[in-house]
């Protein structure tokens, strides 16, 4: 069977418009609206018209059929959509779709868009089924999981809850630079506070957990002909890859190795780029474990050496590995699915380093020359996992 | 005429429906000799069909461990694992008889059939 050359992908589309809203505290905001605010303030950002939409990508932990949701209160009516719900990691793999889809010539413009108002009405919020063989035994989901996960890591390689709390305070770090974080004005961590916070699962505490905001968020894509046209500097999709084994964490072949492991290297060989080219790099911290086991499994340490990597600060501000820059869901916004947030300071900082204004920083917030970034999504319980490169028309 | 399903109840209801009998029973595919967990219809990965129910030996070894912190009102801390089975397939369940946060990953650990909130369900104990 003939294989068709998936790097015909790379470069090919788009980001050319991007928004978020009603992140931190939106009481008052329904879901739906917090997502379609997003979405016609991605659309202004872009200067593109509504009814110049044609591809609508969403998935919310509110909307069973989010993607006819969202297209209906819009007033639109897509030629293509996908509402595939796989986790956190959805809109990565919208992305990718969407890639596809406007690649192909079935649409011309995409929204792709999430919105949650989950702290507004009472915390984490899901539409997650029972799963069987695990749901009798009450896992506190998906804490749990990513707790058995880190147990398993702490016992591979040694690692002790303070090599864990290093990650929270980096995000913390870069969150005290970032206005739009939640923690902005709340001061740094130390790895002492986040010892002593309290317990929610053992080895991880309330400081090991990501936040818990509403908000929402939308990206404009569309192909790259059509991207050199648009108002603000086009960051391309150069390479985009996926893959999941497992719902449960009880089926997890192995607690400490990831499904990115073969979705980022595949989405490097797309881009034509290797993880050491990358200039930012966000990752889905939904948990402090995600942060070492994602370092790792991107290819930027060998196994069980990130924690040597993020001592000392090596992934906050001064360190010289530029992780979560927006202080990632540990400490700037997590809405319940966090993908899309990984995406837009993915592309925010190259769209900075290239002249756009999308926002003020404190000093060292945004990435001097940034010309290349990695987008990594993750989803249910170290599931689902798909890696975005995005990068600026040079590197094409 | 729709097509047959293999067997009166699905894998799942079976092995609820040996739980019940006492028994704590897992899926061995014949034509490979491995076992899996949990009950599927074709063995996970390959799809063989040629499966049966073998008695578990309900020795297993914790391959990791949590103790889930809640309020006393509710019931207090329970401890939460995934125990590896001798024959290889690894599941989750609860060790009990030992403080939840006291369990260790490498202990051996014993089944037995017990009845946790209304039904019935595997817990370990510390071999």
């Amino acid at each position: 069977m003939k294989q068709n050359d998936i790097n015909n992908l790379r470069g090919k589309t788009a980001v050319v418009g991007l928004a978020e809203s009603g992140c931190g505290i939106a009481s008052g905001w329904s879901a739906m609206e917090i997502m379609a605010n997003s979405v016609h303030d991605a659309l202004d950002d872009a200067g593109i018209k509504l009814n110049e939409v044609d591809g609508v990508f969403a998935a919310t932990a509110f909307h069973s059929m989010a993607a006819m949701s969202l297209s209906e209160y819009l007033g639109i009516k897509p030629k293509f959509a996908d509402g595939s719900q796989i986790g956190g990691s959805s809109f990565l793999s919208h992305i990718l779709t969407a890639a596809l889809a406007l690649d192909v010539g079935l649409i011309n413009v995409a929204v792709v868009a999430y919105g949650s108002n989950q702290k507004s009405i009472g915390g984490f919020k899901t539409i997650s089924e029972a799963m069987p063989y695990e749901a009798q035994y009450e896992p506190r989901m998906p804490v749990t999981a990513y707790a058995l996960a880190a147990k398993r890591y702490m016992h591979e390689f040694g690692a002790s809850r303070e090599d864990l709390a290093n990650v929270a305070v980096s995000a913390r770090d870069w969150a005290l630079l970032n206005p739009r974080a939640y923690t902005y004005d709340k001061g740094p961590l130390t790895v002492e506070d986040v010892l002593s916070a309290r317990p929610i699962v053992d080895p991880l505490g309330k400081l090991d957990c990501c936040l818990v905001t509403d908000g929402g968020a939308a990206v404009v894509m569309t192909r790259s002909d059509r991207a050199k046209d648009t108002k603000n500097t086009p960051i391309y999709l150069l390479g985009a890859a996926m893959e999941h084994h497992h719902r449960m964490v009880s089926e997890m072949p192995d607690l400490v190795r990831t499904s990115a492991i073969d979705s980022s290297q595949r989405a490097f060989k797309m881009s034509s780029y290797k993880a050491t080219d990358m200039d930012t790099i966000q990752l889905y911290d939904a948990f402090t474990i995600n942060t070492l086991l994602f370092l790792e499994d991107l290819g930027f340490c060998k196994k069980g050496e990130a924690i040597e990597l993020v001592k000392n600060s090596n992934i906050g501000p001064s360190g010289s590995l530029k992780v979560n820059t927006n202080g990632g869901g540990l400490s700037c916004v997590h809405p319940g699915m966090y993908g899309l947030f990984v995406t837009l300071e993915a592309i925010r900082q190259l769209r900075n380093s290239a002249g756009d204004n999308v926002g003020e920083r404190s000093d060292g917030g945004w990435i001097d020359n940034a010309k290349l970034s990695v987008a990594h999504g993750n989803g249910g319980v170290l599931s689902s996992q798909v890696t975005n490169v995005w990068g600026v028309s040079e590197t094409l | 005429m729709p097509e047959k399903l293999q067997g009166s109840v699905g894998p799942e209801q079976q092995f609820k429906n040996y739980l019940s009998e006492g028994k704590f029973m897992i899926q061995r595919c014949k034509s490979l000799n491995k076992f899996f967990f949990h009950p599927r219809v074709a063995f996970p990965g390959t799809g063989e069909r040629d499966l049966e129910w073998v008695e578990a030996s309900g020795i297993g070894t914790v391959h990791s461990t949590t103790c889930n912190r809640r309020l006393p009102e509710r019931g207090g801390d329970f401890n939460l694992s995934l125990i590896t089975l001798d024959e290889g397939p690894r599941m989750m369940a609860r060790v009990e008889g030992i403080e939840p946060d006291k369990v260790e990953i490498g202990q051996k650990v014993k089944a037995r059939i017990s009845s946790l909130n209304g039904e019935l369900a595997i817990i370990f104990d510390i071999l």
